[in-house]
């Protein structure tokens, strides 16, 4: 018995108390939906691997596309891999540079300054950009003035996506940069260069490198841009002409009629979707090593 | 009060310190952009002492001595109106690169702050800026042991500056701004997040410092400035005007500030009347 005459407190848990109901369900509700998020991804990648799995084979790496009336099961679609290698690459080689003296202006020298106000505006602007605009803008600049198609506009078209997100994600990882590091280089006597260089891009860089993975894998999936500057080849790279890429191939062949093509488009898709996949892992892995 | 007295009675100051002097610290006023920070706190540090800067929050004794390296220079509208005399000449004269400011007078933050590398490259980090090409292990292991911190991590100078505890991380900090051999350093609340231990390493260390260095150093801690301090100065917050101004109440050998301070202020704040 109570000592106090007063009843004893439940302090039990009450599963059926309305409270405690309304609690589980909407717990519930979360859960689902969380789960749902990941629906999509993964019922792409089943149906990938389904449809796409069988035609799977290191072959399809190193052969040239089949001709319409080839036999099932030949062919592959190795001069895609190097076309989206290569283009990929040139957008790389344009926009991490670019985008991270960029950023090292915006984040570290005049954050304040009107040409940062405005370039940090326009860039994030540019990353709402639709593709298929950027293809449209390369086919103008570089496809129109060369007079044909070409890897390299399909480069330049990559680029021009890739830029905006390298250039505000590495601002950024600079920014994150915790600022008594800063002052610690300062301190030291570093010319602004000097801290730069030396301590604030090494604790900045694996941030930098998430940033730029994830540009290289979205453009790697890009397939609008392609479209109106490297078109589309049936045999090995030659910068100077039409480019195949694996999207532009997926776009072309997945609604052909020929049942050869729309296995090799499913096996294609899977090896972009898996290369998009390990890209983002890498990122992660990267991103995770950040030592401040 | 005394500081003043100290300059009156030195006709020759403009052009040339009393020799004691190693760096005279003028600030007639500073601005973070439109706010008056400090005003009117002329601060003479003496050479190879230790002079102590206290007062309650927001009286700009950090603004002050961060004035004294520019390392407020990297505050976006930060003005200093005044001179600080430093070997001869004015360190916010237009032609002195503030660069060479910082290399000459070192700097121990609030926050212990090594780079992330090793203990040895954090400790060889200003002498590689400097391009010393002398013996490099020679001079970290000189470092170390003048920070005390030699014996605790002579096996590990491999590790990252930042495994270390925070004690030693300061002592790091502290090994790397006088493995340079700056003229001055300045500390910044060396102690503040620091355990007791750890604080009385450093504070026996400041000890030995100063009779290579001369040194400043911002404290909250009244005890601490009474203990390490040759000089202190004490800062107060003018709140007439509607903002919150710092300014030097008054400045002397750090025994008779404590035990006789001439101004009314400095009493209330030493009696703990006001923080």
């Amino acid at each position: 018995m109570n000592q106090s005459g007063l009843e004893h407190p439940k302090l039990e848990r009450q599963p059926m108390e309305p409270r405690a109901l309304k609690s589980i369900v909407l717990s519930g509700i979360t859960i689902v939906c969380a789960i749902t998020a990941c629906i999509p991804l993964f019922s792409v990648l089943l149906m990938l691997v389904y449809r796409g799995g069988k035609r799977l084979s290191f072959q399809l790496f190193y052969t040239l596309p089949p001709g319409a009336f080839d036999g099932p099961g030949v062919g592959g679609f190795g001069n895609a891999i190097v076309g989206t290698a290569f283009m990929v690459g040139i957008a790389g080689l344009i926009s991490v540079p670019f985008g991270i003296l960029a950023a090292i202006y915006l984040a570290e020298l005049d954050p304040h300054s009107k040409v940062s106000e405005i370039a940090r505006f326009c860039a994030k602007t540019m990353t709402g950009l639709p593709s298929i605009i950027a293809g449209v803008f390369a086919y103008a600049v570089v496809v129109l003035v060369m007079g044909h198609y070409s890897a390299w506009a399909g480069g330049i078209a990559l680029s021009l996506l890739m830029l905006p997100t390298v250039m505000l994600t590495a601002e950024e990882a600079i920014k994150m940069v915790p600022n008594p590091m800063r002052e610690a280089a300062y301190g030291m006597g570093c010319t602004p260069s000097q801290s730069l260089t030396k301590v604030i891009l090494p604790v900045a860089m694996p941030s930098i490198i998430t940033g730029v993975v994830l540009a290289v894998a979205r453009a790697a999936g890009e397939t609008a841009p392609l479209l109106f500057t490297a078109l589309f080849s049936e045999s090995w790279l030659a910068p100077n002409n039409p480019t195949a890429s694996l999207a532009v191939l997926i776009y072309n062949w997945s609604s052909s009629p020929y049942q050869n093509l729309i296995e090799l488009a499913w096996a294609a898709s899977l090896i972009l979707v898996v290369l998009v996949f390990v890209l983002n892992i890498i990122s992660r892995s990267i991103g995770g090593k950040t030592k401040l | 009060m005394e500081a003043l007295e100290e300059v009156d009675a030195n006709e020759a100051y403009e052009n040339d310190l009393p020799t004691d002097i190693a760096l005279d610290c003028k600030a007639e006023r500073i601005y973070y952009s439109d706010f008056l920070a400090v005003r009117d706190s002329h601060v003479p540090i003496k050479k190879n002492q230790i002079t102590g800067f206290i007062g309650p929050s927001g009286c700009g004794k950090s603004t002050v001595i961060k004035s004294i390296n520019r390392m407020n220079d990297l505050i976006r509208g930060f003005r200093f109106v005044g001179n600080i005399h430093f070997h001869g000449v004015n360190i916010y004269a237009d032609n002195i690169d503030p660069v060479s400011v910082r290399r000459n007078i070192g700097m121990v933050f609030q926050q212990p702050n090594p780079f992330s590398m090793s203990i040895f490259e954090n400790v060889a980090f200003g002498l590689r800026l400097n391009r010393y090409k002398g013996n490099m292990q020679e001079k970290v292991e000189k470092a170390l042991r003048s920070a005390a911190l030699w014996k605790e991590v002579k096996d590990k100078l491999k590790n990252n500056g930042l495994s270390l505890s925070g004690g030693q991380q300061q002592r790091l900090c502290i090994a790397r701004a006088i493995a340079t051999e700056p003229r001055v350093i300045l500390m910044d609340e060396p102690c503040s997040a620091l355990d007791p231990i750890a604080t009385r390493q450093i504070e026996e260390l400041m000890v030995e410092l100063k009779k290579q260095f001369t040194v400043a150093i911002v404290t909250h801690n009244m005890q601490q400035a009474m203990r390490v301090a040759d000089q202190t100065a004490f800062f107060g917050v003018d709140i007439s005007k509607g903002g919150r101004t710092g300014y030097l109440v008054e400045m002397g050998p750090t025994k008779e500030l404590f035990e006789n301070p001439q101004e009314e202020l400095t009493k209330e704040y030493l009696q703990g009347e006001f923080s």
